[in-house]
């Protein structure tokens, strides 16, 4: 048994024999002991492959290519160019491309058409662990042009012309940050990359840091050359770990290159940068907590004023950043502050990204021009909402942010048209709700998660989240009354007014707004006791209709905790003291005649 | 590096490899979509399916690699596919039995696998 390199197996069927195989195969014979390849590759003659027309066919392992129509011209290249070097014969290739429209390729989707990929340029089209491909779309030339060819005040005054904001969620303008911290006095001074995304169903950060990792690097070392500092801090929670391991190897690389640490493109300016892991508290997303956690203190915000930019870490001046809104700055000096500022609206330029969740088709990443309406995000790019369900509202800015209601879809999505519905940019978790969600059940969800991430250093967050939470928990549990919703409005606004950061001062937004635009569902739960949705267990009750049902015993079989009695062939019943509403049944009934109240 | 020039050198010497574009000249270049949504529905085994399956045929000029978010995280594992002279394939809801079908007929072959393909899931 020799043992061969390749097998060319020839059709011998009568099909192929009579359109010329015996000749091909005596060529290859002929030609494999030309280039003494006849021990090393076996050729077989084999029965009807059964696409007669298009013989004589060739096939050849280990690759299997499947070759078509070959004449004796054909088997001379087949042998030199595929069997002795490996590449594989394209022209002679059996083809059964029918030309038709079905859609192959991503670009084509109706997912792409409305969306423009700016601060996720590179997400998705590069090895993120390879910085050569980063620097194959044009990377760092942005801060070679930044370095060598511009004055800090230069680039300060493009950031302003392009009217960039933070993508943070705040919205404020970037240029003017970036000038205040270089007009601090400090002898030391620091960039910080916030990259603590803490809102429940966002991942933009998450994803430019997987994806495009020394677009981040890139623009803090331009941050850091504006703002005269020499170090850089990457604040990204543990909880990432494939984002950290990146940011590392994209880290390095460019120490590698010289594109971090000293006297970076030759010009006197030196910069490092270190990635520092917070422990994943939700309040280390604010600046100043987040100052605390890199310092090694604990995660608790401190008063503004003094602001980072005159007062941050280790005391010294300190410029903090969104990942998004660094993503997007080496896009603007490349493309100059004009193209950056025809995207978007009047007083939001450019795009945002947004994680899609909740009840709609399309989870994913999407990044839109500013001024897209909410419709066209959750119609067109998104996909609409699954099972033919009707939309009923979308939360922005997670936990600080507020819901938006459908007769809101044609809000355009940009920091002013937000914050005057009620809601706000935030950083762009974007849930979708269907009928089938609680808005009272959804904001107790979110208010549960600011109580849990308080840092307790203030009362009216400490306490006044819980308090708010355990009225929400009487209402959705049947036992609230008109006057819990009126003192859960006066405890939102209390709140808003007096907590000492972000967190605590966004807190009741969700609470607010489901309460500005979905009072009657408050109303139902309080003075009906019934949740329209259908979600608060306490206040649902399963019964079967009579007429309907034919007494199988399906459901008596499948409730777990035998509520349900009745006789073969009669209407069966549901003692609703012992059910405990878990629908076990209604799934189970093969005629419908279980029905949630 | 120093100098732009470098940058520059850099730069035209990749961008043969990440050109994605139907005018690219050398090799079949595989990308794996990685990020955590990826990887979270399983983009690791067909990644090593991929590399298993190529080194197995002895296949060269084809090169695997690996990307960030392509942004349409509910039909990961995505796998796309340039193929010199030709519009990308973008193929989702890969699995390593995929996978086989997808080197032999699309990448030895140079056959799309339709039903692979994004537009047969949307």
């Amino acid at each position: 048994m020799e043992l061969y390199r390749s097998h060319v197996l020839i059709c011998g069927g009568t099909g192929c024999t009579s359109s010329g195989s015996d000749k091909v195969a005596d060529k290859f014979d002929s030609e494999l002991k030309k280039h003494d390849l006849d021990k090393e590759v076996k050729v077989v003659r084999t029965g009807c492959f059964g696409l007669c027309e298009v013989g004589p066919i060739v096939v050849v392992y280990p690759e299997g290519a499947f070759y078509s129509r070959i004449t004796e011209e054909d088997v001379k290249l087949i042998v030199e160019e595929h069997l002795m070097k490996g590449r594989i014969v394209k022209d002679l290739l059996y083809d059964d491309s029918v030309k038709d429209d079905i859609i192959k390729s991503l670009s084509e989707v109706e997912f792409y058409k409305k969306q423009m990929r700016v601060a996720l340029k590179g997400c998705g089209l590069i090895d993120p662990e390879d910085i050569d491909e980063y620097i194959a779309i044009d990377g760092y030339r942005a801060l070679a042009k930044a370095v060598t060819e511009m004055t800090p005040e230069q680039v300060i005054d493009t950031l302003k012309e392009s009217g960039l904001r933070g993508r943070g969620g705040a919205g404020f303008p970037t240029g003017l940050k970036w000038s205040f911290a270089a007009k601090a006095e400090g002898d030391e001074k620091y960039v910080i990359c916030n990259a603590d995304e803490g809102d429940p169903g966002a991942f933009m950060d998450r994803s430019i840091l997987e994806g495009d990792p020394h677009a981040i690097i890139e623009a803090m070392t331009i941050a850091g050359y504006c703002i005269d500092a020499s170090q850089g801090f990457i604040y990204v929670r543990a909880e990432y770990p494939i984002a950290v391991k990146r940011l590392n190897i994209a880290i390095n690389q460019a120490k590698e290159y010289g594109l971090l640490g000293k006297n970076i493109f030759d010009s006197g300016f030196d910069f490092d940068l270190e990635v520092r892991l917070g422990a994943g508290a939700f309040v280390c997303g604010e600046e100043t907590a987040l100052i605390s956690s890199i310092e090694g203190k604990r995660g608790e915000p401190t008063p503004k004023p003094p602001f980072p930019a005159n007062e941050g870490v280790f005391g010294k001046p300190t410029l903090i950043n969104n990942v998004e809104t660094f993503a997007n700055i080496p896009q603007i000096l490349l493309n100059g502050p004009e193209w950056f500022t025809k995207i978007g609206t009047e007083k939001s330029k450019g795009t945002k990204v947004f994680a899609l969740g909740g009840k709609i088709n399309n989870t994913g990443l999407v990044e839109v021009p500013m001024g897209t309406t909410l419709r066209e995000i959750v119609y067109e790019v998104g996909g609409g909402i699954p099972n033919g369900k009707k939309f009923k509202a979308a939360q922005t800015g997670g936990p600080s942010g507020g819901c938006i209601p459908a007769s809101n879809l044609d809000v355009p999505i940009d920091y002013e048209s937000l914050a005057q519905v009620g809601s706000m940019m935030g950083s762009g978790g974007l849930i979708i709700m269907d009928e089938d969600n609680c808005m009272v059940d959804i904001a107790k969800f979110f208010l549960q998660f600011t109580v849990d991430e308080s840092c307790g250093k203030c009362p009216p967050c400490r306490i006044g989240t819980k308090r708010m939470l355990e009225i929400l928990e009487k209402i959705t549990s049947g036992n609230g009354t008109m006057e819990d919703i009126d003192n859960l409005e006066i405890l939102a606004n209390n709140i808003k007014q007096s907590a000492l950061c972000g967190l605590g001062q966004t807190a009741p937004n969700p609470v607010l707004s489901t309460l500005t635009y979905f009072r009657d569902e408050y109303i139902a739960h309080v003075k009906d006791k019934k949740c329209p949705a259908g979600v608060c267990t306490n206040l649902l009750s399963y019964e079967i209709i009579e007429d309907k049902c034919r007494g199988c015993g399906l459901c008596a079989r499948s409730c777990p905790v035998t509520a349900i009695s009745g006789e073969k062939k009669k209407p069966y019943k549901i003692d609703q003291d012992k059910c405990i509403k878990c629908g076990a049944c209604m799934e189970k009934c093969p005629f419908g005649a279980i029905i949630r109240k | 590096m120093k100098s732009i020039k470098e940058l520059e050198e850099i730069r035209n010497r990749t961008l043969e490899k990440v050109n994605l574009r139907k005018d690219r000249q050398t090799g079949i270049r595989v990308v794996v979509g990685m990020a955590t949504c990826g990887i979270a529905a399983g983009a690791r085994p067909v990644l090593h399916a991929f590399m298993e399956e190529i080194s197995k045929r002895k296949l060269q000029d084809v090169i695997v690699t690996q990307t960030g978010c392509i942004g349409v995280c509910r039909l990961e594992p995505i796998v796309e596919v340039f193929v010199p002279g030709e519009e990308k394939v973008t193929y989702v809801e890969m699995t390593p039995e995929k996978v086989a079908r997808v080197v032999a007929e699309h990448i030895v072959n140079g056959r799309v696998v339709k039903e692979f393909t994004i537009g047969s899931y949307e």
